[in-house]
């Protein structure tokens, strides 16, 4: 079994949380009828706007707090885009993605004169939280152990969110918005504000994960360093149809893969190959669902 | 009333325009002249000793928004040209490497191949859709990851060329180059000018050209006037494919004359392409005027980031900026129309 072991198990729970943050976001924007793929860009600002937020001010915190505001600000382009102009999210989000990709590679020249990695010692990363007492206890340590504090709020997020949602009056809202504009809109909803707010509060969770991506991990800004995530958010949040727990489900799933993926490249099948693992792996689990419905519609028809 | 309407600029007018004012803000914040930067890069990019790049780069630029542009006609989406890109560029370099065919011929069989090879490739994502109900939108990108992946190893290791330390195949014989026919032009700018001239003459006489605009208007109302709607994705996938795979061989076959790791996708052509396409709706014509526009904003900036060292990845954020207005201004027109009826 040196597939599990203690560095794996905790790499594979740190590197799922910015996924998992992005498909808590897509989870919401879906519940008010919003489709998101801007994902990718959003979790790119934010971790921009942490390095750049942390190397300015020097704090980790500061740095943080920069990424979600920063990026819950972008996401007013999908928020207004969408709600007060009525453009389609689809396009509003592909252009967003390039804006991303365009702005973040363009300011990294201009404000730190250097193109594709930025590292500097100035930058104050995100400190992992030591248990001791578990430290080197089997899986309970090597999953609780050594995480960020935003892989932590990322968990707690999930819960919260997936109880705001089935539990809350304002998850009933954002469902019936979601489902029926019309129908809330006569009882009294403000469709249009509640889709507004539930976007920027998303961007603000997409900017949380673009935070873990670059503080939280290694504390450097490269170039589209959200490398597919985002869009495997979006997959996530598909294949869950906007249920943030279930869409939690497939991160982890995904996340297995990807760490199976670098042990894959370990033993020594060349990265080009393995680099595709997960995707493989999330097309044939699409196509082992579906295939799994069909039989059940038909025995359902029999 | 009607003259006034008349007065108001066009809205893609107006998208370029506060593109372009936002980006000589950021030119501004960073210390630049923006008139010098522009300057540049219309120099860069229409100067006549400029038209061979601005060509270079223009002709898989369209490639790519055509292969947009066609399912968007329809409504659909390809999210998974880059995939589709890789394999038609990696099997024509194959074909025109490994097969003992002469000449000219051996050219046309390497470009037929690709565009078989990628257009199956997309039809697959569309049967995704259409057999499995995996929408097409994650089955074209999910499908591209292994294709840009495979091929990207098979250039790294099996089929590397030992003898210039890249990740790249072995150069495409003479024979099956694509040659310069006159000044800046090539036979890849002829091939894709005429299937543009093709593209845009089946979307608005032929057949199921109307039939692809009318699903892209209503497709319950397509579907009702018996138009086979999955059928119908299954084959524009396939052409939307096939068009990726001939833009990846002219590519391979008349500028890198080789199959060369990643440098079909880092340019960022389908991106750029499917901005293209979104600009103009999917309407061929304005998607490929959309298309040289990008193309030309690329090269432009090229030479702004060569001469007065502005990053060139300006250009990208013009364009972004240009399909974000666009998509604003005309959601709100539409929102306008709905409230006046």
């Amino acid at each position: 079994m040196t597939l599990l072991n203690a560095f794996t198990v905790n790499a594979t729970v740190q590197s799922m949380s910015p996924i998992l943050l992005a498909a808590l976001a897509g989870s919401l924007c879906g519940r008010v009828g919003i489709f998101n793929i801007a994902l990718e860009g959003q979790i790119l600002v934010g971790a921009f706007a942490s390095i750049a937020g942390s190397f300015y001010t020097g704090s980790a915190l500061l740095g943080v707090l920069s990424g979600i505001l920063v990026t819950a600000l972008f996401s007013l382009i999908l928020a207004l885009g969408t709600t007060r102009f009525r453009g389609d999210s689809i396009v509003i989000s592909v252009g967003m993605n390039l804006l991303a990709s365009g702005l973040t590679a363009y300011l990294l020249r201009v404000l730190f004169d250097t193109a594709g990695t930025f590292s500097s010692p100035e930058i104050a990363e995100v400190k992992r939280i030591v248990i001791r007492a578990i430290n080197t206890t089997p899986w309970i340590g090597w999953i609780f152990s050594r995480q960020t504090p935003i892989t932590w709020a990322a968990w707690i997020l999930t819960i919260l969110v997936t109880l705001v949602m089935f539990r809350m009056p304002l998850g009933l809202r954002m469902r019936g918005v979601g489902q029926n504009p019309e129908a809330a809109r006569t009882l009294g909803v403000n469709v249009e504000r509640l889709q507004l707010w539930t976007v920027v509060a998303a961007g603000a969770l997409t900017g949380l994960a673009g935070a873990q991506l670059s503080l939280g991990t290694v504390g450097i800004f490269a170039e589209d360093m959200s490398a597919g995530r985002g869009w495997i958010a979006v997959v996530a949040v598909m294949l869950a149809r906007n249920h943030p727990a279930w869409a939690a489900f497939v991160c982890l799933v995904f996340a297995m893969a990807d760490t199976a993926s670098v042990q894959l490249q370990a033993q020594g099948l060349p990265n080009q190959l393995t680099d595709a693992v997960p995707y493989v792996i999330t097309l044939a689990a699409l196509v082992m669902g579906s295939l799994r419905n069909r039989k059940r519609r038909q025995a359902a028809l029999a | 009333m009607h003259r006034l309407a008349l007065l108001r600029p066009h809205p893609v007018l107006m998208a370029i325009l506060t593109g372009l004012v936002f980006g000589a803000l950021l030119l501004l914040l960073s210390g630049q002249n923006p008139l010098r930067a522009y300057a540049e890069m219309v120099r860069g990019a229409l100067a006549p000793r400029n038209w061979n790049n601005t060509l270079v780069w223009a002709v898989p630029m369209i490639g790519m928004t055509l292969v947009a542009a066609l399912p968007l006609r329809g409504g659909m989406v390809n999210l998974g040209g880059d995939g589709q890109l890789v394999i038609g560029g990696f099997v024509a370099a194959m074909a025109a490497i490994y097969l003992p065919l002469p000449g000219p011929l051996l050219a046309a069989v390497a470009i037929l191949s690709a565009m078989l090879a990628a257009g199956l490739y997309a039809a697959l994502a569309a049967l995704g859709q259409t057999v499995l109900g995996i929408p097409m939108l994650i089955s074209s990108l999910l499908l591209s990851y292994p294709a840009i992946g495979l091929t990207s190893w098979a250039a790294g290791f099996p089929l590397r060329d030992t003898a210039t330390g890249l990740a790249q195949t072995l150069p495409v014989p003479e024979a099956a180059r694509l040659p310069m026919l006159f000044g800046p032009v090539s036979t890849g700018v002829v091939l894709m000018a005429l299937v543009a001239a093709v593209v845009v003459w089946a979307d608005r006489r032929s057949v199921p050209g109307y039939e692809l605009r009318m699903r892209g208007l209503n497709a319950r109302f397509a579907r009702y006037g018996g138009v086979p709607t999955a059928r119908q994705t299954v084959t524009v996938m396939f052409l939307s494919g096939a068009l990726a795979g001939l833009t990846g061989a002219i590519i391979v076959l008349g500028t890198h004359y080789r199959f060369i790791n990643g440098a079909l996708v880092s340019p960022g052509y389908t991106w750029s392409g499917l901005m293209a396409a979104l600009l103009a709706g999917g309407e061929p014509l304005m998607a490929i005027a959309a298309g040289f526009f990008f193309a030309a904003l690329q090269t432009g900036g090229f030479a702004m980031q060569r001469e007065i060292q502005v990053p060139r990845v300006l250009s990208m954020v013009l364009q972004a900026i240009i399909i974000l207005f666009v998509s604003l201004r005309n959601g709100r027109g539409a929102a306008r129309k709905e409230d006046r009826s």
